[in-house]
């Protein structure tokens, strides 16, 4: 009896205890960060004008100068380039499989998305330093081809897996009778996909397209290798530039910790965090109404 | 006239899906077969055994090593507490507003960029809790940033599993919990392999998370302890691709082939794991 009693009670610590608490550890984790993340970078703030960090031009921590606008615009400035590349691409995958191929063929193209959705950051940014970038410099005549654009072609194939298959998957869950519908009418399969089926999807498609904004902006290797490294505000695509993340992981290893320039570095890695974490509750809001409104219009 | 026009339009529209299909993977599969032909002369056995005596010339060993250790140390730190996170939202969560939270907050730790999970390690496990650049500060930061993709994972599987078989061990008088460790989690063990195998290929492949917390530029020695830096095989890509270490091409290619291998080989065997768990799980239902 009592033996039985002490399980339970066991049972009950370990149920409500160890389980339920480790549940909540996503929560910690989320906290955590931002919390060390604010603790080394918020004292920046104390010896430095934050409106001066945020839109001043010239970031030279050696004189103390820690204007990272020109950061910010090279982290968009990749961004936009890599989408422009990989939405049409990922739109292109996306319908051709979930609407054109049959399932063998769709199996092996899901597999290849997750394949190149592996492919390690620092091996796209070696791919850059012997490949693109050489060719990018001869075919434009340029001094150097580690640049925006060349950064925001490698971005656009690691943000592509995601976009296309948050694609795929709106798609699929168009329901079958809107096809039907439209093919009864008619048209052909090429007019429904781009008439109906992929209207039907947008939003999702618009989900995971904001879901690759956040995959390219917070990306590190590949921008530290490829894009330049020149923090200048620019609208040329040929140009240089600097990201946020490849600030952070190349000036990290050489300051002293507790700087300025030290806490300066956490604090862009805060602005990233608060970037991301907006795109992201953003696209996992949309994707929620999606998968909701799928269940509504199934019943 | 009209059929004509409306047959050009789905040309377009064909020549569209395809051509931009033919542009997303031509230049993946041209690249892994490129760096397969240019690294595989390279590779050998004492090519992978070695420990370097110096960065341009033998063996890759040492940061071999350093990969192999780092990632099975993080998941050791991440899969137990995983799981259990797992099982509180399979299992025992009510579907509430805080489930709701935990779930909001998985997608977005996942989106956390990874150099902002390396000044997070930096800041707590390196600077506060004074580990200092080391194996141990690196796998948990590790640990952190594969939490999101396990638990994911984890509770996919575990939901996948039948009602009926948590039913029937209930009714023949299981607690819960015995249901849950002796029939939930077992049945679900393909697909909780299949994340664990998903995280060891994320994980072998970052580089970023690791420049702060444990990665060395070079090492005579391997790690005595796990107090120690290590060489790691991503961030020594990175070393060798970047700075001028005289490293030779070819061994530039050899190493990132190693390195998408490794990846390479451990993301097809989880696919194919997943794949047939999910066959498995179809027959049990």
């Amino acid at each position: 009896m009592s033996l039985e009693k002490r399980s339970r009670i066991a049972e009950y610590l370990i149920e409500k205890g160890l389980i339920r608490l480790s549940g909540y550890a996503a929560v910690l984790v989320l906290l955590l960060i931002l919390f060390f993340i604010m603790r080394e970078g918020l004292p920046f703030f104390g010896v430095y004008n934050a409106g001066d960090f945020l839109f001043k031009t010239d970031w030279y921590p050696l004189s103390g100068r820690y204007g990272m606008l020109p950061l910010l615009t090279g982290s968009v400035m990749v961004t936009v380039l890599s989408l422009v590349v990989a939405v049409p691409m990922a739109i292109g995958t996306a319908i051709f499989i979930s609407e054109l191929a049959p399932a063998r063929v769709r199996g092996i193209f899901k597999v290849l998305l997750e394949i190149l959705a592996s492919i390690p950051s620092v091996v796209f940014g070696f791919l850059g330093i012997i490949f693109l970038g050489p060719w990018v410099q001869k075919t434009f005549g340029l001094q150097t081809g580690l640049n925006a654009f060349s950064a925001g072609i490698l971005l656009a194939f690691m943000a592509l897996p995601t976009i296309a298959s948050v694609a795929d998957e709106a798609l699929q869950a168009v329901p079958r009778s809107l096809r039907e519908a439209s093919l009864a009418l008619g048209a052909s399969r090429i007019q429904t996909i781009f008439r109906i089926t992929f209207p039907a999807a947008s939003s999702g498609v618009i989900a995971g397209v904001m879901l690759g904004i956040g995959r390219a902006i917070g990306e590190t290797m590949t921008v530290m290798m490829v894009a330049g490294g020149s923090a200048q505000v620019t609208m040329n695509p040929m140009a240089p530039v600097r990201t946020m993340t490849g600030t952070i992981a190349a000036e990290m290893g050489e300051v002293v910790m507790g700087d300025d320039h030290y806490r300066a570095l956490f604090m862009i890695g805060l602005l990233l965090f608060v970037i991301t974490l907006g795109v992201n509750t953003l696209s996992g809001i949309i994707i929620e109404r999606i998968r909701r409104g799928q269940g509504g219009q199934k019943s | 006239m009209m059929t004509r026009k409306i047959r050009l339009s789905d040309g377009i529209g064909y020549a569209f899906v395809y051509a931009m299909t033919a542009a997303a993977f031509i230049p993946l599969i041209a690249f892994l077969v490129y760096v397969l032909a240019k690294g595989i002369g390279r590779v050998n056995w004492e090519f992978l055994s070695s420990a370097s005596s110096s960065m341009e010339s033998g063996g890759i060993f040492a940061p071999l090593f350093g990969t192999l250790v780092l990632t099975l140390l993080s998941l050791l730190v991440a899969v137990p507490i995983s799981l259990l996170a797992a099982v509180y939202l399979s299992e025992y969560a009510r579907k509430d507003r805080w489930f709701r939270i935990i779930e909001l907050t998985i997608v977005n730790l996942a989106g956390v960029p990874s150099v902002v999970y390396g000044l997070f390690g930096l800041g707590l496990f390196v600077i506060f809790f004074g580990l200092g650049k080391s194996l141990i500060a690196g796998a948990l930061t590790m640990a952190c940033m594969s939490l999101p993709l396990l638990v994911t994972v984890f509770y996919q599987a575990l939901k996948a599993v039948p009602l009926t078989l948590r039913e029937a061990s209930l009714a023949l008088g299981a607690s819960k919990l015995s249901t849950t460790f002796r029939i939930v989690v077992p049945t679900a063990l393909p697909g909780i392999f299949t994340g664990v195998i998903l995280a060891t290929a994320r994980i072998a492949g970052e580089t970023a998370p690791v420049l702060f917390t444990v990665a060395a530029y070079y090492m005579p020695n391997l790690p005595q302890s796990l107090s120690d830096q290590s060489m790691l095989l991503s961030y020594h890509l990175y070393v060798i691709s970047t700075q001028n270490t005289g490293v030779k091409d070819e061994q530039k290619f050899a190493v990132t082939l190693i390195l998408v291998l490794l990846v390479l080989v451990v993301n097809l065997v989880a696919i194919g794991l997943r794949s047939r768990a999910r066959k498995k799980i179809g027959n049990l239902g």
